[in-house]
This record gives structure tokens, C-alpha cells and sequence, in this order.
């Protein structure tokens, strides 16, 4: 079992697990990790069925009635939770400083949001700062990169949680990727309206992994994740990318993303 | 005006992309600017403390910008300068070509000046048959190239040393032709040389300027040539270009935003030259200009003041956000297609020549939000380019397949039961699909991504479907 709560930690904390879409929809592995980790770490984990996507879409696209419609649906959805976990970032981002933005002029709606967002954690770092995990139960011999995604990183402050669980498991070689906090041109919309300035950019990431002889790339990200993937799978390099999340639950029975089963 | 090529942004980038001189010329300039920075940074404790006065200074500044314009004028006359106050570039123009018409110039030499770029300033006195000579080392590379800057504080950026070595034999046919130009100094010793001739013999010489200040109405030039002290100390008049954001109130706040300029731009703890100008020559100066125009320009900039734009009126040029930028480094500044490039450019080009025309400039953003981290003046760049996108689909000008798309997934977004019906059914079959190889290299309506990179194949059924089956004691 990965992790261990606190001693302290007396009542189990009632966790909402904020799927994100691109989980959902493409990597539901990656959704049984988050369960295994926050389990471990002392919490009960529900799973409203009322949250879809958090909104970016449309909220990045200059939509901003609808990302409030998708503001207000997901607080709804995780009002009875005392924390809402998300294995994003980006999303995780979204929810807990962009919300209370989006609403602020709606009377109805400011108190709530800004108490929704005070309950929201991205996946990792709700592990190492709320939950005092310092260490994970997995094992794992590879020699392994991460890349910090940018709105984790920058939104979130999310850089030494990651790597201070992945130095736990047994037999994993952490080594740092030369400007891994350099966005990997994935961006959301960005990646499918402007496909060449993307892919540039996530050619020049790609020969950054490529140069740390990592056979294994992380992140806390789908987008980021699936964007680099398809890249290095494109230039027919042979390493393996998967979510942070897996490696920590040890949840590896499933492909690599993009993987041949 | 410089041409305007916003609108083929997407062409222009392209272009760029497949352009190796480009290419090469970025990739070994940007790193290095950010790394300098980053070292700067590093060696400076209060940094970050800086940054927050450096805004609160601005902010409170933007707040009263009436009352310091006006405070500026009153001491800059005092001091024996002319304050004029331009609303538009059209009005700028016509004010510095009266100016020249009534020193009976014919020789102008220039400090680098964006706003000199944003109101076209060398056609219209080229227009006037005067000669116009750039002295920046970067900005006469450029004007000698027939081009327009690339980045705001390294305006040729994009050329290599080759481009440069191949233009000054072709240009400097005066100079004997078997002359060694392999050394960065034997370059700029050239251009020197050939400079040197034109500040001696201008008659006006214009610059820019980092800041206005009120207290003293002085104006403030920040170099590392020292070519804007000669543009504006040896010809008979100088006139500052300079818009209304540049005012700062005194000179203690001017010595603030001056440490973080020199660092979050180059990476140095100061530029080699940083002079403060205050009217033209008194009696007993060695030196200076018998008369000192100041021309400020609004255009358009008093509307941003009042707009959830304002913000922006705090930049001080310093071209971080350029360096930092993936999409910037990735095609350079002259994709962006008009004056101001990368994350600044995103949002200031909009507002000056209208969204219709820049819509492309805040949309090509991957919102990484590294701009905003290092800006020294915390502008949230990202936050201001969605404005932009906000107002383009408020007027329904975002292409008509894009908006549809976003309906249409909007439509099931809001609706939790109808998205995971079809969610449900969808995924599955794209896993069946997908599950030889475990990606797809190719896949109808995703050709964007999968045009440059596989796109991985989903798992199979979504992990709603299984979580539900895992709650009913379904085993996985």
C-alpha cells in the first residue's frame, strides 16, 4: 500500500476526486491510481457524477458563459466534500484560482466559490502538504524524467512534492530534465489551432527528454502527457510516459500512454 | 506605420519555422537572455520585493497620470524644455517633421525608439527628404536590411553574425574589401566607424526614453552603446519620443524600476549607460542641444487607462517576456506581424491597430504563464490576452468550425448525464480502434494534432463507467 496518513489524522477526511475529462475519457488508469494513493493516505474517496470538465475549453476560448455554467455545476457537485482532489494541475488550477475569478460578480455564487476553492488540491501535492505523506510503498527500476507542467508549477507552486515521493520508490533513478519547467507546447486549444508552433515546441522538449537517457517520462498531466507521448512515439523514440500518479500507486499492469498493449 | 502582416500570423509563423537562419539565430540568443536573467535574479535577494514596489509604483502612477503629465510638463518647461502632447501617431509625426522643418534639418540620427516604430516615424521623414540614420548598433543593422526589430531591446535578434558580416560589404563599399570582419568587435568597430561621421554632422537627433519624471521632468535613456548620448547631446536639437505609460513620479522611483530593468532584460545589474536629460543646454554646459522637444504620445493608450486593459501600462520594455516565451522563441518577433511581438505584443498589439486585425496574437498563447513570472512589472499577461479572446467571442469573430466545435462539446459538457451516455459509447469504440497499436497516427477531425504527433489511444471504457461498476462490486 502506498503511503501512510498521520497519526493525527483521526477522522478520515471525505475526499472528492475531481476525474478531470482527459482522465476520464483516455486514462482511467491513471483515476484508480489517485483512489489508491488518497485511500492510503488516510482519506475516503467518492466520485461525483455530476462533474464533466472543468471548463478550460471554453474558458481559454474567450467563452466565459459557459466556463461559469461549468464553474457553478462542478461546485455543486463537491459541496459535501471536505477536500476535492485532482490529478491535474491545469485543472486543479482551474478550479481553485480561476473559479472565485470567473464568479466573483455573482453575489449568489462568491461565497461558494471561494470556499470550494479554499478545499481544493491538486492529487500530489494534497498528499505531501495536507496529508504528510512522505513516502510511497512502490518499487520500480527505471531511470525516470519529469517534467513539471506549467500550471502546476506556476498556478500551484507543485516542483518538490513530485520529486520527493518519486526518490521513495525502490530502485527509481530520478534524473532532471534540462529546462523542465519550459511549457511542452501543449496549451490546451492551442495545440489544435496552431499544430505547427505547438509541434515545434514539443520537438525541442522531446530532445530534452531524449538527452537525459530516461527510459521513462512523468508528469502530473494528461494533456502534457498525451502531447509528449505522441511526439516521442512520432520520432520513433522508444521511452515510456505515464502520469506521476501511477508510478506512486504502483499501477503499472496497463500500457504506457500511447503504448502498444 | 510599419506593414502590418497580423492577420497572416499563422503563414507568418509557418514561415518561420522553416526559415534555418531564423532558427539558428533564436536558438542562440533567447537561452542565453534567460539565463542571464535568472543568474541576476538569483543575485539579488530583494528581487522579488522589487517587483512588488516597481508595480505599486506604476499602479499608483497609472492612478494619477493627469496630475504627473502635468507636473512633468510645468518642470520640464521650467527646465527650458518643449512639452508636446501628441494624441495620435498621425499628430506625432506632424509635430516632430515641424520640428525638423524648422531647424532646417537634413541629417536626423536616432536612439532606438519603439515608439518611433509604433507611429512610422523614419518613412514619414524620409518622406520629407531627410536623411535618417539609426546609431543603435541592432536597429541600424535592421534599417540597413530594409527591416523592421524583431524584439523590443534586440532589435536584429534574428539575423546572425554571417547575415551582418554579408550586409556591411555589401553596404561600407568604401572600406578596403579584404578587411577582417570575424570578430563581433570588428563589427561593431565598423559601424562605429561609419557612425561616428553621422552624430557629428546631424542636426536633430531623436530618442526614446525608459522613463519621464515628473518631479524634475526629466527624461531618462538606458543603453549599452552609449549611441543615444551622442544622438542627443551633439546635434542643435533633441527631441524624446515618449508615450504617456513612461512617467514615473520622481527620481528615487525611476533608480527602482531602473535595477529591475536592466536585469529581467540582459541579465546586467545596470546597462553600461543610463542618462537622465533634463532641458536642453544652460549656460556654462560644455555640451547638450540648443533646444529640447519632448513629444508624448497617447495613441490609444488614455482608452487602456479606463479599460480592464490598464494593467499593461505598466511594462517597461524590458523584452523578459520575449525571452521566456516558447511560442516567441519558437518563430521570433517578426511573425507577430506588426511592432510589439511576443506576450506584451499579444496584448498591447490588439488594443493600438484592433482585434480584428491582431485576434491571432492572444489566441497563440499556450497560457504557460512564464511571461507573467517573470515580468519585473507582474503584468498578468495571460490573464489580459483572454480578455482579448473574451471580447473576439463576445463579437462572434473566432472562426465559425472552431465555435461550433465548442458548442457542440459545451452542449454535453453542461449536461453530466448526457456526457457520460456518450462518453460511454464513444471511448470504447476509439480504444477498439486505436488498440493495435495503442495510438492513432491519423484520426478524422484531429488532423491538427495528429498532422505532427500520434495521438494516444484511449484505454477503453471511461472511468465514470468503471467506477460505477467497481462501486456495484463489478470487478475491473
Amino acid at each position: 500500500m502506498p503511503g501512510s496518513a498521520p497519526q493525527s489524522a483521526k477522522v478520515r477526511p471525505r475526499v472528492g476526486l475531481f476525474v478531470t475529462c482527459l482522465v476520464d475519457l483516455f486514462r482511467p488508469s491513471v483515476g484508480f491510481a489517485a483512489v489508491k494513493l488518497l485511500t492510503g493516505a488516510g482519506c475516503d474517496v467518492d466520485v461525483p457524477t455530476r462533474q464533466t470538465c472543468c471548463g478550460q475549453p471554453a474558458y481559454n476560448s474567450g467563452d466565459k458563459a459557459t466556463a461559469q455554467q461549468l464553474a457553478r455545476q462542478t461546485i455543486a457537485a463537491f459541496e459535501a466534500h471536505d477536500y476535492v482532489v485532482a490529478p491535474s494541475g491545469s485543472c486543479a488550477g482551474m478550479l481553485k484560482l480561476h473559479y472565485p475569478e470567473l464568479l466573483k460578480g455573482d453575489p449568489a455564487w462568491t461565497a461558494r466559490a471561494a470556499a470550494f476553492a479554499a478545499k481544493v488540491h491538486e492529487l500530489v501535492s494534497f498528499l505531501v502538504d495536507v496529508r504528510g505523506v512522505d513516502a510511497v510503498h512502490a518499487k520500480l527500476e527505471a531511470r525516470v524524467t519529469y517534467h513539471d507542467s506549467c500550471s502546476g508549477l506556476r498556478e500551484l507552486g507543485i516542483s518538490d512534492q513530485p520529486r520527493k515521493l518519486l526518490r521513495s520508490v525502490e530502485g527509481l533513478q530520478l534524473v532532471e530534465l534540462p529546462d523542465a519547467d519550459v511549457c511542452c507546447g501543449f496549451g490546451g486549444t492551442f495545440s489544435v489551432k496552431y499544430p505547427d508552433i505547438s509541434s515545434a515546441i514539443v520537438e525541442r522538449k522531446a530532445e530534452h527528454v531524449a538527452a537525459t537517457g530516461a527510459d521513462l517520462l512523468l508528469a502530473g498531466d494528461l494533456g502534457c502527457l498525451m502531447n509528449m507521448a505522441g511526439k516521442l512515439s512520432r520520432q520513433g523514440r522508444r521511452i515510456a510516459v505515464r502520469h506521476v500518479a501511477e508510478v506512486l500507486a504502483g499501477e503499472l499492469a496497463e500500457p504506457a500512454i500511447g503504448g502498444r498493449p | 506605420m510599419s506593414t502590418l502582416t497580423s492577420p497572416d500570423f499563422k503563414d507568418n509563423a509557418r514561415a518561420a519555422l522553416a526559415d534555418k537562419q531564423l532558427q539558428r539565430a533564436l536558438s542562440e540568443v533567447a537561452p542565453g537572455l534567460a539565463a542571464r536573467r535568472s543568474a541576476a535574479r538569483a543575485a539579488l535577494p530583494e528581487f522579488e520585493a522589487l517587483r512588488e514596489a516597481g508595480r505599486d509604483i506604476k499602479d499608483h502612477t497609472l492612478a494619477h497620470l493627469d496630475i504627473y503629465l502635468d507636473e512633468f510638463e510645468r518642470k520640464a518647461a521650467a527646465a527650458g524644455s518643449i512639452v508636446h502632447f501628441a494624441p495620435t501617431a498621425e499628430d506625432a509625426r506632424r509635430i516632430v517633421r515641424d520640428i525638423c522643418r524648422d531647424a532646417k534639418a537634413r541629417l536626423v540620427t536616432k536612439g532606438k525608439s519603439m515608439i518611433s516604430e509604433e507611429i512610422g516615424l523614419n518613412a514619414a521623414l524620409e518622406g520629407d527628404g531627410l536623411e535618417v540614420v539609426e546609431t543603435d548598433l541592432g536597429e541600424y543593422l535592421i534599417q540597413i536590411r530594409g527591416e523592421t526589430p524583431s524584439h523590443i531591446i534586440a532589435p536584429a535578434i534574428h539575423l546572425t553574425q554571417d547575415q551582418v558580416e554579408a550586409d556591411f560589404r555589401r553596404l561600407h563599399t568604401k572600406l578596403p574589401p579584404d578587411r577582417q570582419l570575424i570578430e563581433p568587435s570588428q563589427l561593431v568597430a565598423e559601424a562605429r566607424q561609419i557612425l561616428r561621421a553621422k552624430f557629428l554632422a546631424a542636426d536633430v537627433g531623436i530618442t526614446g526614453a525608459n522613463f519621464l519624471i515628473a518631479e524634475t521632468g526629466s527624461s531618462v535613456i538606458v543603453t549599452n552603446e552609449g549611441n543615444g548620448d551622442l544622438t542627443q547631446s551633439l546635434p542643435k536639437v533633441h527631441i524624446v519620443l515618449a508615450s504617456i505609460e513612461k512617467m514615473v513620479p520622481t527620481l528615487e522611483d525611476a533608480g527602482t524600476l531602473i535595477r529591475l530593468l536592466a536585469r529581467s532584460a540582459t541579465g546586467q545589474e545596470i546597462s553600461t549607460y543610463t542618462t537622465f536629460s533634463t532641458g536642453p543646454r544652460r549656460a556654462g554646459d560644455p555640451d547638450g542641444p540648443e533646444a529640447c522637444h519632448i513629444v508624448i504620445l497617447d495613441n490609444g493608450r488614455a482608452e487602456l487607462l479606463a479599460s480592464e486593459f490598464r494593467e499593461v501600462l505598466r511594462c517597461i520594455r524590458c523584452g523578459a517576456c520575449m525571452n521566456h516565451c516558447p511560442v516567441y522563441t519558437a518563430i521570433g518577433g517578426h511573425a507577430y506581424g506588426w511592432v510589439y511581438p511576443g506576450p506584451i505584443g499579444a496584448v498591447l498589439t490588439p488594443a493600438l491597430i484592433g482585434v480584428r486585425n491582431a485576434g491571432h496574437l492572444p489566441n497563440a498563447s499556450t497560457f504557460c504563464g512564464r511571461c507573467e513570472q517573470v515580468c519585473p512589472m507582474k503584468i498578468p499577461l495571460p490573464g489580459l490576452m483572454r480578455h482579448w479572446r473574451e471580447a473576439e467571442f463576445s463579437a462572434g469573430d473566432a472562426p465559425l468550425l472552431y465555435r461550433l466545435g465548442l458548442a457542440a462539446w459545451a452542449a454535453a459538457a453542461r449536461r453530466p448525464r448526457l456526457y457520460h451516455t456518450l462518453a460511454r459509447i464513444v471511448m470504447p469504440v476509439l480504444a477498439t480502434l486505436g488498440r493495435r497499436r495503442g495510438r492513432f497516427r491519423r484520426l478524422p477531425l484531429a488532423g491538427g494534432w495528429t498532422r505532427h504527433r500520434d495521438l494516444p489511444a484511449p484505454q477503453g471504457r471511461t472511468f465514470q463507467a468503471l467506477w460505477a461498476d467497481h462501486h456495484a462490486g463489478v470487478p475491473r
